[in-house]
């Protein structure tokens, strides 16, 4: 840990945090009777956008598929767009949860626990949109392997069906990574409550945790096990969902290195997640302290080098097209260049190969205002990303008689729009009522530091 | 008819409370338990506590892989046998991504349920939430209990011992 030890270097802690100080610190934003007004004015926001979501999705299972913009020709549209998108905004969760436990960076100590926060709110959502696609959404259970009374089973060659597995699991282990990790949190809840029915429900979650050496030994090591499960699950996820494309036909989607271009790409959403989640929230409750200006440059650097990857990939899109000699994989990156969605990509191009670079510079990756731009830019450049695979590929596929120009409606915009006001409300109420930061591991993490200042 | 379950010693730090149960146990006394705000690797070690969540998130894992390839195998060699392709039924490569991910769903599950069920959660009442001042423990307090049920336990020495390790208090545990 060299450049911990470094003087100039920005710490990962605040000066004179001490175990009580970090406690009370971050419980007392969940154990405070007084909700903060621009709490109640973003919560609400958030929720009449959820109304927004729920008209959609009424209007959808009351008319059909036939609301959204598909076509016979571009029968995947925003449906399967969002759902790529939402699903790689979870994975930087996983990846600071799982992966840099591994690793040890503990660095990762104040931002996991919202980070996997917004990996189960972001898959919850990612979720969604496979089921209401279905058109039949009260028969998504078809889908699961069980003895019916058709006596039909599900295609297990097909990838498909490999991300029900796949995304099944990933939710499934998030939650439960998440739970664990806020054990010993509810039981500090529990005990520092100032009233008995807050006591009272902490305590029915802390599921009676006392901090005893031996329950800390079994759980230390659950969870180390847990990150170890977790770290190749993240990357099964993406892959299995970059299946989906590779594993057909059509041009664009049938390559090798859609799996590693997927995952990149998902970190690299994902941790423009985490920045535009952390710095309105780190400056709104005054963590500064805990989620310093080191955790951000930390993952801006990520960032960078996951946007170098992909924007390699958009490099190397254009090289295979014209080195399989093949004319349809050669027309489908001259159609996406110069074709109707052409603005559609170049914006892509500038927002995620361009505007990233900004993150070489020192002062940019120190700067939040900045970062939160480049942030909001980079969401937005990979839901265009998502865009231009889904749709451009399908658009102008092999028969040119079954061309289709493909837009999203009214009623794709506003569910899409929906799910990111139903993914804020969540956020909003887990700000109110859970510890935004994981309590024990800052402690542990005051411990180390203290430890190491004493060797020096 | 013991009516303690066992004394209690406060320590502000965690350099003392580990330094206490050592001394505790070199005295030999057996059945403690420390208590303390975040994981402390040295504590499990002293009290010679070997962790064995491993084997059952093995287990899972396997079972997980079991089944992975039991239903697909059902499913499209003998339930429903389907030709895709021109694969043969049994195209197991086609299924190692639905049993990994099964591997991987079982495993996690066993290492929670497996972790949970070994500490004896839900586990709602216990004698040193009792204790006076326990709900430090998950704020910045580490405790040390000597139960009464340990052969070495005398109500005054095991006390007299506990002040020696000056805590910051020394308390009873009512059961």
């Amino acid at each position: 840990m060299a450049a911990s030890t470094d003087p100039a270097e920005v710490p990962v802690l605040g000066p004179g945090q001490t175990y009580a100080t970090v406690t009370d610190r971050i419980s007392g934003v969940v154990l405070t009777k007084e909700t903060p007004r621009g709490w109640l004015i973003g919560f609400g926001i958030a929720f009449l956008i959820v109304m927004l979501m729920l008209l959609s999705l009424t209007v959808l299972f009351a008319k059909g598929v036939g609301v959204w913009g598909l076509n016979n020709t571009v029968a995947w549209g925003f449906a399967i767009v969002n759902f790529v998108w939402w699903v790689g905004i979870g994975h930087a969760g996983t990846l600071i949860s799982a992966i840099l436990l591994l690793f040890r960076q503990e660095w990762r100590n104040s931002i996991n626990r919202f980070a996997e926060a917004m990996t189960i709110f972001a898959v919850a959502n990612a979720g969604l949109f496979p089921i209401i696609h279905t058109g039949r959404p009260w028969l998504a259970y078809w889908l699961l392997p069980y003895p019916s009374m058709f006596q039909l089973w599900p295609q297990f060659r097909s990838p498909l069906l490999w991300d029900v597995f796949a995304i099944s699991t990933y939710v499934t282990i998030s939650l439960l990574f998440w739970y664990v990790g806020l054990i010993p949190d509810f039981a500090t809840l529990r005990d520092m409550g100032q009233n008995k029915l807050v006591r009272r429900i902490y305590g029915i979650f802390a599921l009676g945790w006392r901090g005893a050496a031996r329950h800390w030994a079994q759980y230390t090591r659950a969870s180390l096990l847990l990150a170890a499960l977790a770290t190749p699950l993240v990357v099964s996820v993406h892959s299995v969902v970059s299946f989906d494309f590779a594993v057909s036909q059509v041009p664009g989607w049938h390559t090798t290195f859609l799996p590693p271009y997927f995952v990149s790409g998902a970190i690299f959403s994902g941790f423009a997640m985490v920045l535009t989640l952390a710095i309105p929230i780190r400056k709104f409750y005054h963590m500064e302290d805990f989620i310093t200006d080191r955790h951000l440059e930390n993952m801006a650097k990520v960032m960078l080098a996951t946007g170098l990857i992909v924007f390699y990939a958009y490099i190397m899109e254009v090289f295979f097209a014209w080195y399989s000699a093949n004319e349809y994989e050669q027309f489908m990156i001259y159609n996406r260049m110069t074709g109707p969605y052409a603005p559609y990509y170049w914006s892509l191009i500038f927002a995620n190969g361009v505007v990233p670079q900004l993150l070489w510079i020192k002062k940019v990756r120190r700067t939040p205002w900045i970062l939160f731009i480049i942030s909001i830019i980079v969401n937005i450049g990979m839901w265009l990303e998502r865009f231009i695979i889904v749709v451009t590929s399908l658009h102008r596929e092999f028969l040119p008689s079954t061309w289709k120009f493909y837009a999203g409606t009214f009623w794709d915009w506003s569910l899409y729009i929906g799910t990111l006001g139903f993914f804020f409300a969540l956020i909003f109420l887990f700000l109110r009522v859970l510890p935004m930061i994981n309590m024990f591991e800052m402690k542990e993490l005051v411990h180390h530091l203290s430890h190491r200042g004493k060797e020096h | 008819m013991s009516e303690l379950y066992g004394l209690m010693a406060k320590f502000d730090t965690p350099e003392e409370v580990v330094e206490a149960t050592r001394k505790a146990r070199a005295a030999g006394y057996r059945k403690m338990e420390a208590y303390s705000p975040f994981p402390i690797e040295e504590l499990a070690e002293i009290l010679n506590f070997k962790p064995i969540i491993q084997y059952i998130v093995f287990i899972g894992g396997v079972l997980g892989a079991i089944t992975g390839f039991g239903i697909q195998y059902y499913a499209s060699v003998i339930a429903y046998p389907l030709i895709i392709g021109g694969r043969p039924f049994n195209s197991w490569p086609a299924f190692i991504v639905v049993i990994f991910e099964l591997t991987v769903l079982f495993a996690g599950l066993a290492a929670v349920f497996g972790m949970l069920g070994l500490n004896g959660f839900p586990h709602p009442y216990h004698p040193v939430f009792n204790a006076k001042d326990f709900t430090q423990v998950s704020r910045d307090k580490f405790f040390l209990v000597i139960e009464a049920a340990d052969p070495r336990f005398d109500p005054e020495r095991t006390r007299a011992f506990l002040e020696s390790l000056h805590p910051e208090e020394v308390t009873e545990v009512q059961p």
